[in-house]
């Protein structure tokens, strides 16, 4: 008997149509724990770090957690692993919905999709019959005329995973998608799925995730519960208004950035805050599975469609970023990003980048003259223009689906691309967040903010408050933020529930649903060698340890006005010391005695 | 002159944003007080965009901010 996990790998041969299924190795489970960690392993041990992302050799795994699809609160959550085309490191991006629980209770722990379809199709599991079907006719369609048609075929409990046009045509910026409108957002893995002719995967469960102790498990579950409930910012703030609550605070703290990082302050934040989005557009909440959070929001257009809502890093991506500050338009934006399998976050940087570059005079009229749009900061009508362009790889379009950094380069400006190994940074100035931007330095997929939320301690005081703009024990509290996530992206349950539990809580559920004996240095143990192991991947691959850097303007030009004016990142004296704590050498190698200690091969 | 922004939760039944008269010592502790909010329900308090403390002195022209516990990402 197994618990927790559902015990099979489902391995796909796109190549020759055929899949076979596979018995989970739970001792390799148990050392990498699930999700995130396992793909990651298997994915190192069966991929050349130095396969060409778009290739046939590329794989893509798509992976539960041992929790993901149990009673445990917020445990929804797949993610999906590969070699990403925008950073060249590994990509692991994360998803809620329902999609992953239903993937776990259909039987499978997680599927590998290998080798490449010569036409377009999709993967129809239901249980344990499993068949590869032609797609021809999806190929081109939207998100949702994608998840109707295979809902109207397979039935309304069917679980649709699809990519849009954007990764059809190999956006490097493209998602994943499920469920409609959550998406397996960052570093491109939409494009891996479509390089493949994978259109969609439909799954269907009717099995139940076995339990080592029943009881106990309806205890410790009712406990964290309760504790989700009680704790204020995830049982009133988050609820209440989103994730786009944070809009109006960072944007107070003046870390919002503006106009592609050029300020980190503006009056006009309350316009696109949650606040607003509450009083103005929202319809109701939209939860992802056993989710007592309930985060998702669900809005009206201005055309009277109702949707998916933005989250607080895409009202800033298209927001603040391109100085818009028109709630409706962002709505929209992010309606569109959902439709065409857009990553909200690098889509509207990468448009704010090009605001800033045609601004400056890099782009021109004359390049921009066949689209019909602006590329001025401030316009509304452009970030919903240039997003469908850039789904589609139309006029302009095509040059931004490359993300910032590739199109920058392309005109001898890569510092205005405001990434971290390629990958657009999120909605906060990190200037006036100092562990938060050694954070994003050291990502193991490039410029990301849920790798190690500083942001929690730094600016919203959980579990502690941290002095923001001090050096002090901050190369610590990352690390630790870094392999705790590890933990929690590993065991298939939500980050969000991290505000309200600890490694504690997060360990009495994986003992009582799987019956092992971990404790809390244990778990922090398997999420440092997860960590380790993406590390040494992205050093195989050929990332330079010199890549854990930041913008320039991030190091060299002080925050201009509001709150957090006159300051840089002081990167250069954070990751020394970040490197010790690792135990790494003082390039950012691995140290051969700390691969012992976390016994990596 | 003081400036008082409130956020989340303590918009519900009051203003966005508040003013109060400058007096010596006045700190934010009178002014949730004034305003009736508990001091369990103030998550974050900034002055001027910087951590402060509630019974820190205002200075005259001090814009205050205020949050309940939220969080999110």
């Amino acid at each position: 008997m197994v618990f927790g996990y559902a015990g099979k790998i489902l391995r796909v041969d796109l190549t020759n149509r055929r899949f076979r299924v596979e018995d989970l190795n739970l001792e390799l489970a148990k050392k990498y724990i699930g999700g995130r960690g396992l793909a990651t392993k298997i994915f190192y041990d069966e991929v050349d770090p130095k396969v060409e992302p778009f290739s046939k050799e590329n794989k893509v795994i798509i992976a539960t957690g041992p929790l993901t699809g149990t009673s445990a609160p917020a445990s929804g959550r797949y993610m999906v692993v590969t070699k990403s085309p925008l950073t060249g490191t590994i990509a692991s991006s994360n998803s809620g919905g329902y999609f992953g629980a239903e993937l776990k209770l259909a039987g499978y722990d997680m599927i590998i999709l290998e080798g490449k379809s010569d036409r377009p199709v999709y993967i129809l599991i239901d249980d344990d019959k499993v068949e590869i079907k032609d797609a021809g006719n999806l190929w081109g369609k939207l998100v949702s005329e994608t998840t109707d048609f295979l809902k109207n075929i397979h039935g309304e409990k069917a679980k649709v995973l699809c990519i849009g046009p954007a990764g059809e045509r190999l956006v490097k910026i493209a998602a994943v998608i499920n469920d409609y409108d959550r998406a397996a957002g960052r570093s491109g893995v939409g494009a891996v799925i479509g390089s493949k002719n994978v259109k969609a995967i439909v799954v269907k469960g009717s099995n139940k995730v076995q339990f080592y102790d029943e009881e106990r498990v309806k205890d410790v579950v009712s406990n964290k519960i309760k504790m989700l409930r009680e704790n204020g910012i995830t049982g009133q703030g988050l609820p209440t208004y989103g994730t786009a609550v944070l809009v109006n605070i960072i944007n107070e703290n003046g870390i919002f950035p503006v106009a592609n990082f050029q300020k980190s302050y503006t009056e006009y934040a309350d316009k696109i805050s949650g606040e607003t989005m509450a009083k103005d557009i929202l319809v109701r909440k939209n939860p992802c599975y056993r989710c007592p959070i309930a985060c998702g929001r669900w809005v009206r257009l201005k055309d009277g469609r109702e949707v998916g809502g933005p989250e607080y890093e895409t009202l800033w991506a298209f927001g603040a970023d391109c100085n818009v500050y028109d709630i409706d338009a962002v709505a929209k934006a992010n309606y569109l990003c959902n439709e065409y399998g857009l990553d909200t976050i690098s889509t509207g940087a990468t448009i704010a980048a090009a605001m800033e570059l045609y601004e400056k005079g890099y782009i021109k009229d004359e390049d921009i003259k066949e689209d019909g749009l602006s590329l001025r900061f401030g316009d509304s009508d452009a970030i919903i223009g240039w997003t469908k362009k850039i789904g589609l790889r139309e006029g302009f379009g095509d040059n931004m689906a490359e993300g910032s950094y590739r199109l920058c380069q392309k005109y001898g400006a890569v510092e205005l691309s405001m990434t971290v190994k390629k990958q657009e940074l999120p909605a906060y100035d990190p200037r006036g967040v100092q562990g938060h931007g050694l954070e994003y330095a050291t990502s193991n997929r490039g410029g990301c903010h849920v790798r190690g939320y500083m942001i929690s301690p730094e600016i919203l005081g959980a579990p502690q408050k941290l002095d923001r703009f001090s050096l002090e024990g901050k190369a610590e509290w990352v690390k630790i933020f870094q392999d705790l996530t590890a933990v929690i992206d590993s065991l298939g349950l939500c980050l969000f529930t991290s505000f309200a539990l600890s490694a504690k809580d997060y360990i009495e559920l994986y003992n009582a649903v799987c019956g092992f004996d971990f404790n809390q240095e244990t778990i922090l143990e398997a999420g440092e060698r997860i960590w380790n192991l993406e590390r040494i991947f992205n050093l195989k691959a050929g990332i330079d340890p010199k890549e854990d850097k930041l913008p320039k303007r991030l190091l060299q030009e002080p925050i201009p006005e509001g709150p957090s004016k006159g300051h840089v990142h002081k990167l250069s004296d954070l990751l020394p010391k970040y490197y010790e704590v690792r135990g790494w050498d003082e390039k950012g190698y691995p140290k051969k005695e700390t691969l012992i200690k976390l016994n990596i091969e | 002159m003081i400036k008082v922004k409130l956020f989340a939760t303590l918009r519900e039944g009051r203003q966005k944003e508040v003013v109060f008269d400058y007096f010596d010592g006045i700190t934010g502790k009178y002014i949730i007080d004034m305003l009736d909010i508990k001091e369990d329900d103030v998550a974050i308090y900034l002055i001027n965009g910087i951590d402060g403390k509630i019974n820190d002195k205002l200075k005259d022209g001090d814009v205050v901010s205020i949050f309940p516990p939220v969080g999110g990402g």
